[in-house]
This record gives C-alpha cells, structure tokens and sequence, in this order.
C-alpha cells in the first residue's frame, strides 16, 4: 500500500530533501515522516505550504511511496531518481553516498 | 570572432552585478521563490531534479580556445567535472550550487560569454549552420547576422515578455544544417538573381506537442531589411499570440491559425511602417559586424593531400573517420572536422572537463582558434589542413573523442531525460546508450549509412525526435516508461515531420523495435546508394509497420 511523504529541493543547492520526522530536511529518504492516511497527508501539504515560506527549500511535494521493510520506495519512477541520482552516471547524486537500490 | 565592445562589456557586467545582489536576497529571504524565479529564469538558473541547472548561451555555436577553456574550468570547480552540449548549441551544468552562480557567472563574463536568454518567453540565444565560414558550401557566413540579431534581441524591452519563448536560426548554405524550418523564424542567407545576398524568411516551425514546418513568407529580403522585417513580425506575434493558453502560445499556433497567407499581410503592412525606420541596417553597420567574422588567414597547404592518402592506406580506422567526420571545406586544402561527443555506449553530447581542454588545445593549435557546438550535440574544428589531420585524430584518439559516426546511426541526438530534466516523463540517454552499443559494429553503421536517430524525454521535443529520419518519445505510461516510434522526419532543407508507427514499446522492447525498422530498410532499399530518409519517402510507412506490428497492422 502506498503511503505519502513531502519532498523538496533544497535552497541554497538545489538538492532533493525529504521532511523528516524531527521537522528537519533529510538528505535521503528513508526516516521521511510517512503519513498513512488522509488527515496526515493533508498535514504534510500544510507543512509544504509553510516550508516554502521557510525559505529553506523549493519545488515543494507530497509523493507516494511504499514502505518495503525499513526502506521507503517512491512508486513514479521520477522520485526513485531523484531519490537516487541519474540512473546513467551511478557515481554522482545520492547513489554514490552509499549503497541503495538500483533506481529502474 | 565577435569581440565585446565596451558596451557589450558593460551590458554584461551589469546584469552579473544585478543578478549577484538578486541571489544574495534570495539566500537572505529577502525575496520569495515566486518572485526569484523568474529572474534566475532570465539569467539560464533552471531547477531540475537533482540539483540546480545552468544553461550557457554560445551564440551561434562559435567559442574560441579561450573560452572553452573557461568551460572547462566552470565544470572543474563548481560542476562536478562535466558539462551537456545541448540542441540549440548551449551549455548545461547539472550540478552548480545557488550559492556559485554569480560566480560563475563572473568567470564566463571574463570569456565574454553569459547566460542570458537561455530561458523565458524572450528571443533565445540565436543559432546558425555549425559549419558557418567554413563549409565548401557556403553562399554566405550566417554568423554576422546572427550576431546583429543577438545585438538586437539581447534585453529588447518589447521582445521581453512575449507569449511564449522565440527562437531563429540561420543558414547560409543550400544545404541546411540548422534546421531553420523547425524555428519560429529561420532565415536562409542566399544570392538573387543579381548577386545580391538577402534572405529566404520562414516562419512558424517549430516541435514540441504541436510540430509544424514553417511556411516561407518572403523568398528574397535585403540584408538591409533584416531587423526591420524580423520586428515587424515579432510585433504581429507579440500582439495577436495567444497568451491565454501555454500550449498554444507559439507563433506556429498563430500562423496556424491565421494563415499564412494572412499573416504575411499582416507582416508586409507592419513592415510596411517600419522599413524606412531608424533600424533599416546601414552597410557601414553590417560591414563592422561581418568585419569580426572575416575568413581566417589558410596558408596554403597542398602537401597534405599526399599524406592523406599514404595515412588513409595505413590506418583503416583513420580512413573511416576521415570518410565520416570530416567535410569539404572553402579551401580545399582544408577540412571540418566533426569531433563526434557520440562515443559507443556513452551520454550523447556530454564532454568532461579534461575533453574540453583538450580540445581548446587542438583548435588553438590546428583550427585558427575556433571551435563551433553542433545542434546536433558534437563539436566542430571548422578550419582543420588536410596535413594535420593524422595528428588531430590520434590526439582526439588520446580521449575518447575520435568515434567516426558523424551523420550515423549511433550519432544520437537526446535530451537529459529524466535522469536529469524535471520536465522529462521518460529517460533518453539510456535508450540512446543501448541502440548505440546495439549498432557499434562500424562495418554495420556504414552499411546503414545515413540515419539520423533522436530521442526526447517528453513531448517537449529537446531531442528533436520529430525531425529524425527515426524519432523516438519517451512518455510515461501507467507508471511505465513508453516508447513511441515516429519515422521519416527531416530538419534539412527537404523538412518534414516524422509519422508515428502506431502502438509504443517498453523499455525492454524499444531497441528491438530500432533494429527491426533497419533490418527492414535494408532489405527493402533500392541499393546502398538509397538513404532510410529516401527509402521511406518511397516507400511510406507501410512496410515498416509491417515489420514491427505484423501484416494486422496495415489492414485498416
């Protein structure tokens, strides 16, 4: 079942964040804070609208993803790259911090 | 080349400065995403997936040593060592932080170069034939004009919030290497019967969602008449474009929509008004413009022939890429060089820093100076001696930069994609890198012959799929990434739009698919002589889809 965090790009590089559960921007996804259902997704566009005014990050998201064990997956292909990095250059964007899935 | 003069200078420093201060309030909260985003816009700073993305203006697709150089440098020490030859003859960096722009910008001032107009509803940074000054071809060097267009365009405060983006492109050779016919203005610089130079006006071509083929709306204009001409119908569009509708905002929806024949009325009377005006072009004007693009000194060089033939006898593979990546030039003892950036298996139009400095060091050397950026996602040496060829190969050869595919099958044209484009709805670059590896037998691709392959992530068209001898569309579908298949387009002379096949492929189909369109030009090709652009202008569209869907396929 699928599951809904807030995503964004950070300010001052443009880096895909994730909102955590402490209220802080993550650099990756897993610890994201998952709302499950309506009432907390409707939070999380909320704390979207407010994080733009923050001016700590742009291009402000809800997404869905899926919880698989202790990882989230986002389901568009387009978050699981950002998530990642290009899917053609394995040694730049977050895929080349640590290990992680294969985005495609 | 063009050189800056103090005004130029100035012009550029100024808009640095301005943008500087910007970037500082916007890091200071002083200024709200809303209002930033449009003036990073004006100043080529895009958002993309990863990171911010910057797109350098090379006006006309003409850089000196110098200026390569500082690109490397830019990639180097705010990017992470690379940088994106685009389709309209640009740079991008996928990864400079907000924080580095005006410093960057900075840098590429001191190279006289910018970022401006490479994005927003203004006229965009003017592109010519990458071959211009150069190609044996030639009537007339299209560069001057472009440049007195970008002179023109640059910070036009009528032409600055126009209903949607507008670009032009020029030619100057029969042959049209710029695809003028796919801009919403292409100019093709020729002779009258007098021998007068003067230019064929098209207007309304254009890609994305709505691919139309300009319609030519004036066959013979006076130099003297260019901006003149080209204002009066900036106005006709600027006034009666649709501002109500993003998708429907381009000149090819007006001239659609009005008629040809209609909107040149409208454009000859406003012309009309405007002809005798202060931007009627003196020759003095044109003179000094077309003074920075005289012919470089060639010395003579005859001994070159000899050579060649002795290094071609010895070196199949030097032969091979002197037969595909080198074109005649004005002096025949001279030769372009197409520096193919399509290496097997590698990310069409993407060149590292170490690349870019390597071949800053060959044009200084062994090209006047002069390097040229293809619409096409390759560099070009324009004034290369047929006796240094050997040289300039093995040092291209030292980086992975001697592939000998100019104009074939694996010379693919594609867009980032979304491997890195936020507008992207499916990746290019890794169909792109499959079909090249698919096809990187080189006695394969030279059996093939001519085939021009262009991908696009998104309907957006960047990789220019409509206009590829084979087109490819990458859309999502039901969360998948879908392939769609159009065939028989053209950006030369002869411009026409690709037919698309029918149902798309997956992913895991799409190469597959590729191969049997080409299997099945071969088999269906009058002789080698015939090009898959001609054996399917012949043909239509049947016998491939024949190929790829089965016989159920042209039964309706």
């Amino acid at each position: 079942m699928s599951v809904k965090v807030l995503t964004a790009n950070r300010l001052t590089d443009g880096e895909a964040v994730w909102l955590g559960a402490n209220g802080e921007w993550l650099d990756h996804i897993d610890g994201a804070l998952v709302a499950r259902h309506a009432e907390a997704a409707a939070a999380l566009e909320e704390a979207g609208k407010a994080a733009i005014k923050s001016n700590l990050v742009i291009d402000v998201n809800v997404i869905d993803v899926e919880e698989r064990g202790e990882h989230l997956y986002p389901v568009r292909l387009r978050e699981r790259i950002r998530q990642l990095g290009p899917t053609v250059r394995l040694d730049l964007g977050k895929q080349a911090e640590k290990p992680a899935a294969n985005a495609a | 080349m063009y050189r800056y003069d103090e005004f130029d200078h100035a012009f550029v420093s100024a808009r640095v400065e301005q943008f500087k201060d910007q970037v500082e309030r916007r890091l200071a909260g002083e200024l709200t995403e809303d209002q930033f985003r449009p003036l990073r816009l004006m100043n080529g700073v895009y958002l993309q997936l990863h990171a911010y993305m910057l797109r350098v203006a090379i006006p006309y697709g003409t850089l000196s040593s110098r200026q390569m150089r500082k690109l490397a440098h830019i990639a180097r020490t705010y990017d992470r060592g690379y940088g994106h030859f685009t389709t309209r003859q640009n740079l991008q960096y996928n990864w400079p932080a907000l924080k580095d722009m005006p410093k960057v910008l900075d840098e590429l001032a001191e190279v006289e170069m910018h970022a401006l107009q490479t994005s927003g509803n203004c006229i965009r940074n003017v592109t010519a034939d990458h071959f211009a000054g150069a190609a044996a071809d030639e009537v007339a060097d299209p560069r001057p004009y472009a440049e007195i267009l970008r002179q023109w365009s640059s910070m036009h405060p009528e032409f600055s919030y126009l209903p949607r983006k507008f670009k032009i492109a020029v030619t100057g050779a029969e042959r049209d290497r710029a695809a003028i016919q796919v801009h919403d203005i292409g100019l093709h610089l020729k002779k009258n019967e007098a021998g007068e130079i003067g230019f064929a006006v098209y207007v309304g071509g254009g890609q994305g969602r709505t691919p139309m083929v300009a319609k030519k709306i004036r066959d013979f204009l006076p130099v003297e008449d260019l901006l003149t001409y080209t204002t009066a119908i900036m106005r006709v569009y600027n006034l009666n474009g649709r501002r109500d509708n993003k998708y429907k905002a381009r000149i090819k929806i007006l001239v659609h929509e009005t008629g040809t024949e209609e909107l040149t009325r409208q454009v000859e009377t406003e012309w009309l008004a405007l002809k005798n005006s202060d931007l009627k072009l003196p020759q003095t004007d044109v003179d000094a413009i077309d003074s920075y693009f005289r012919p470089p000194h060639l010395p003579q060089r005859p001994e070159g022939w000899s050579a060649l033939a002795s290094a071609r006898k010895a070196d199949h593979a030097f032969a091979a890429w002197v037969d595909q990546n080198v074109t005649p030039h004005k002096n025949p003892d001279y030769g372009v060089v197409t520096i193919s950036l399509k290496p097997i298996g590698g990310i069409p139009g993407d060149a590292t820093d170490a690349q870019m400095d390597l071949v800053a060091d060959i044009a200084e050397q062994f090209s006047q100076d002069e390097i040229r950026v293809s619409h096409e996602q390759n560099l070009i040496l324009p004034h290369v001696a047929i006796a240094d060829l050997r040289i300039v190969y093995d040092l291209l050869l030292t980086d992975s930069l001697a592939t000998a595919n100019a104009g074939l099958i694996t010379d693919i044209i594609s867009c980032p994609g979304l491997d890195y484009c936020a507008l992207a709805t499916a990746r290019s670059i890794p169909v792109a890198q499959r079909i090249s590896e698919r096809f990187a037998d080189p006695a394969r691709q030279a059996d093939i012959g001519e085939l021009k392959l262009k991908i696009s992530g998104c309907i957006n068209a960047c990789g220019h799929h409509h206009v590829g001898h084979i087109g490819i569309l990458g859309v999502e579908k039901k969360g998948e990434e879908l392939y769609q298949i159009s065939l028989g387009g053209s950006g030369d002379e002869v411009c026409t739009i690709g037919d698309i096949t029918g149902r798309g492929f997956s992913s895991e189909e799409i190469v597959d698919a590729i191969e049997t369109i080409v299997d099945r030009y071969l088999e269906v090709r009058t002789d080698k002589e015939e090009t898959f652009l001609a054996a399917y202008r012949r043909l239509g569209a049947a016998p491939f889809k024949e190929a790829l869907y089965g016989e159920a396929a042209n039964a309706a």
